[in-house]
């Protein structure tokens, strides 16, 4: 029983201290030395947030780039027991957690493959457009995916398909130092440059 | 495969590896209560912690007393967790109005945090209010892994002393490891962070509207504050249900090089601690030497498997350049993201950056058997010094046997009472790994949570219970663990796997100190060489391994031929 006072003060000074103290405080740094980041990178315009700059959103229309397929879901209005798909739910993250050998993993990129071509795609399709992300919020895609893109948001906008493909090739993030990251484009900022650009 | 990824996975193991010198001579100095250049501010708080808790700094404990100490505070983590989690509806910082956490949840949570582990049955923005996630969660990412550190040290001076009855005191080493070691380097990780992108807020969620005009509502929360010290502690419970693969809690290709760089730093630097206090630093070194060896091992087979994809999707058209992206995100690339996945179990960090359910077969075998292993590469803050030093102990037990002599470890004497219990130790991690998955593998109510089916489905229950015995809380994630039988039975894992595994490492701890120590002679075995650096990563493989590897033919083994042949379930 000699344990039992310092182990209850102790845990009630190191919750006060690491669980109140070290939180609150770092959130007030914070919200001086870095407003933008600890907000979530939010991205307004007229003063309302149109999203957040790490955090991808939903593109179904032609006249936008598109983001990878998302495997987040969200509980069905009709019956909160059971959950309905609904992509880039960005308060439910989640990846699809299927297996190399899962028929439902192979079934879902047959199809999205076989619409591709549909839609015109030639050659090796990019894989990040034809995958579930991780966390299902992946805010970027390769540079073979969105220029495999180009021809079909020139079409839908009736623009050049050349100035497209000079935007993909400006909106991409190259390494650091040439040496650290994997190139990327942010799907968001990229539709942003795009309605920019008309 | 890649130069640049190459070069990318040595950049971040080279910053490890400048950062564990002073770091580990920095921890040597604060547990041996010697003045740090942090002492005129900090020592006066670790004296009033020290008034207020009652607790004589200079009264040392035996081990017994020390192992007490350390479960009664265990026990009462537990009980305010359990109490923080039932009650968050009442408490503050509920911007979303989370109810409470219903018990056989909240029992496998609180377990999960007071153990290292982690692992979660939950999804963090659906259930866990910002009051559970930093009064209650983050503190325990703390206390678990400075609970750790103190066992480490206790086993530690179990060879810097000889004949000697106490291991030190748990309260003082406890405290110590928060605010001279944990504390300040959490702020300090916070910090960078924030500036990568990390949020640190306390608003609840923010709805947008996005530029097709729908609505996306976007969890927030004192992200960056708490992600400090899940991967510094090797804690590794997120704050979302996608973890560290979440573009909040890991924005961008330098937050994934911190993260990476913050769990192994702290585990790699006690090795070095471990040295020096035992008065051999090569030791450290020797140690850090082998547990590289399988760490880097198991980066190259994450590495190889994931950009050779999987060759089915391969036949349906998909470009095998980017190599196997379902679960992986863009931004991290596979060089980051199988460094990532053999760290966090090598460690028992249990992060994830990428859905570890979707790797390759191959890919998901590695991680699987790194946990197994006993996590110690170089496992976690403290857990995992403690585990390489039992295995360092059979290491020198099974070359004495080759030669027929008393094998020796640091001067002391390994004799039958010290090898039996760390073979206790050592077996307890099969015990609660292929008995719970062999019992799940006949209950239909437990195959029932399983997403996937053949031999995929037994990976899913083999991890889990794999993960939490071995105190990791990474997962196989389609796996539904949100059920009674799962949350009741991996709590049991976890326990398990904690104090199953460091109550006889305690007793052989305690045995050791109290022998004589031994100058080393002419037919003294060094432990310090290239030779025992390759027995113990051959003990590690065999010792450790082996008893896995008849279920882990039944699983990744087995499905990796099956994906070749083209087989889908």
């Amino acid at each position: 029983m000699s344990h039992f006072r310092p182990a209850l003060v102790l845990l009630l000074l190191f919750t006060a201290l690491t669980g109140l103290v070290y939180p609150l405080a770092l959130t007030g740094v914070a919200s001086v030395v870095f407003p933008r980041q600890a907000e979530g990178s939010l991205i307004l315009r007229d003063g309302q947030p149109i999203g957040s700059a790490l955090i991808g959103q939903n593109f179904a229309d032609d006249r936008f780039f598109q983001p990878r397929p998302s495997a987040t879901s969200a509980p069905d209005p009709q019956d909160p027991t059971k959950t309905i798909d609904a992509p880039y739910n960005a308060a439910n993250s989640s990846g699809s957690n299927l297996g190399p050998t899962s028929k439902t993993l192979i079934d879902r990129v047959q199809a999205a493959a076989e619409a591709k071509r549909a839609a015109g795609w030639q050659g090796p399709l990019p894989a990040d457009a034809l995958t579930t992300s991780a966390s299902g919020l992946d805010p970027d895609i390769s540079q073979q995916n969105a220029l495999a893109q180009v021809l079909r948001v020139a079409r839908a906008r009736g623009m050049d398909e050349a100035r497209l493909r000079a935007l993909v090739e400006a909106q991409t993030s190259g390494r650091w130092l040439w040496l650290i990251g994997e190139p990327h484009i942010n799907v968001l900022k990229l539709n942003l440059a795009l309605d920019a650009l008309e | 495969m890649t130069l640049n990824g190459w070069l990318q996975i040595g950049l971040v193991l080279g910053l490890v590896l400048v950062a564990v010198r002073p770091l580990g001579l920095y921890m040597a100095t604060v547990f041996e209560g010697r003045r740090s250049f942090a002492s005129p501010v900090l020592g006066r708080i670790e004296r009033g912690f020290y008034r207020l808790a009652g607790v004589a700094p200079d009264r040392e404990q035996s081990w017994l007393a020390y192992t007490l100490a350390m479960l009664t505070f265990s026990a009462l983590g537990f009980a305010s967790l359990y109490a923080i989690l039932r009650l968050q509806a009442y408490l503050p910082f509920n911007p979303q109005g989370f109810d409470g956490v219903p018990p056989d949840l909240a029992f496998n949570t609180a377990i999960s945090f007071l153990t290292n582990t982690n692992w979660q049955a939950y999804g963090g923005e659906t259930t866990m209010s910002h009051f559970s996630q930093m009064a209650g969660l983050a503190v325990h990412n703390f206390l678990s892994a400075a609970t750790g550190i103190a066992l480490a040290l206790a086993v530690t001076r179990a060879f810097s002393r000889a004949s000697a009855a106490t291991l030190g005191n748990f309260w003082v080493d406890l405290t110590r490891a928060t605010l001279y070691v944990l504390l300040p380097l959490a702020i300090l990780v916070a910090l960078a962070f924030i500036a990568t992108g990390v949020p640190q807020t306390l608003t609840g969620a923010v709805d947008a509207t996005t530029l097709e005009g729908a609505k996306q509502t976007i969890a927030m929360g004192p992200m960056a504050s708490q992600e400090a010290i899940k991967q510094l502690g090797t804690n590794g419970g997120g704050f979302f249900n996608a973890n560290a693969a979440h573009p909040f809690e890991n924005p961008n290709a330098f937050s994934n090089i911190l993260q990476i760089w913050s769990m192994l730093t702290v585990s790699a630097a006690l090795l070095i601690m471990f040295g020096k206090m035992v008065g051999a630093e090569r030791q450290g070194w020797a140690l850090l030497g082998a547990v590289g060896v399988i760490l880097i091992g198991g980066v190259a087979v994450v590495y190889i498997a994931e950009t050779a994809g999987n060759p089915m999707l391969t036949a349906l058209g998909l470009d095998p350049a980017q190599g196997n992206v379902e679960g992986k995100e863009v931004r991290f690339g596979q060089a980051l993201t199988a460094l990532y996945v053999a760290v966090t179990t090598g460690l028992s960090c249990g992060a994830v950056n990428a859905m570890h359910d979707s790797l390759t077969p191959l890919g998901g075998f590695v991680p699987m058997f790194l946990i197994q292993l006993g996590e110690v590469l170089p496992g976690g803050v403290g857990s995992g010094l403690y585990g390489l030093v039992v295995f360092a102990v059979l290491s020198v037990f099974i070359a004495g046997l080759m030669v027929g002599r008393t094998p020796e470890f640091l001067g002391k004497k390994i004799e039958a009472r010290e090898i039996k219990l760390a073979m206790l130790a050592v077996l307890i991690l099969p015990l609660a790994i292929l008995g719970f998955s062999a019992v799940a593998a006949v209950l239909p109510s437990a195959l029932s949570s399983l997403a996937n089916q053949g031999p995929h489905g037994l990976s899913e229950l083999l991890y889990a219970y794999t993960s939490a015995a071995g105190n990791n809380g990474s997962a196989f994630a389609g796996l539904s663990a949100n059920t009674p039988w799962f949350n009741t039975t991996t709590g049991i894992a976890m326990v398990m796997g904690r104090f199953g595994y460091v109550i006889p490492v305690m007793a052989m701890a305690g045995s050791i100190a109290a022998k004589k120590r031994s100058a080393p002679g002419l037919g003294t075995f060094p432990t310090d060489g290239g030779l025992f650096v390759g027995l113990l990563v051959g003990v590690i493989l065999i010792v450790g391994g082996l008893q896995f590897f008849p279920a882990l033919a039944l699983g990744p083994i087995v499905e990796h031929v099956l994906m070749l042949g083209g087989k889908t379930f």
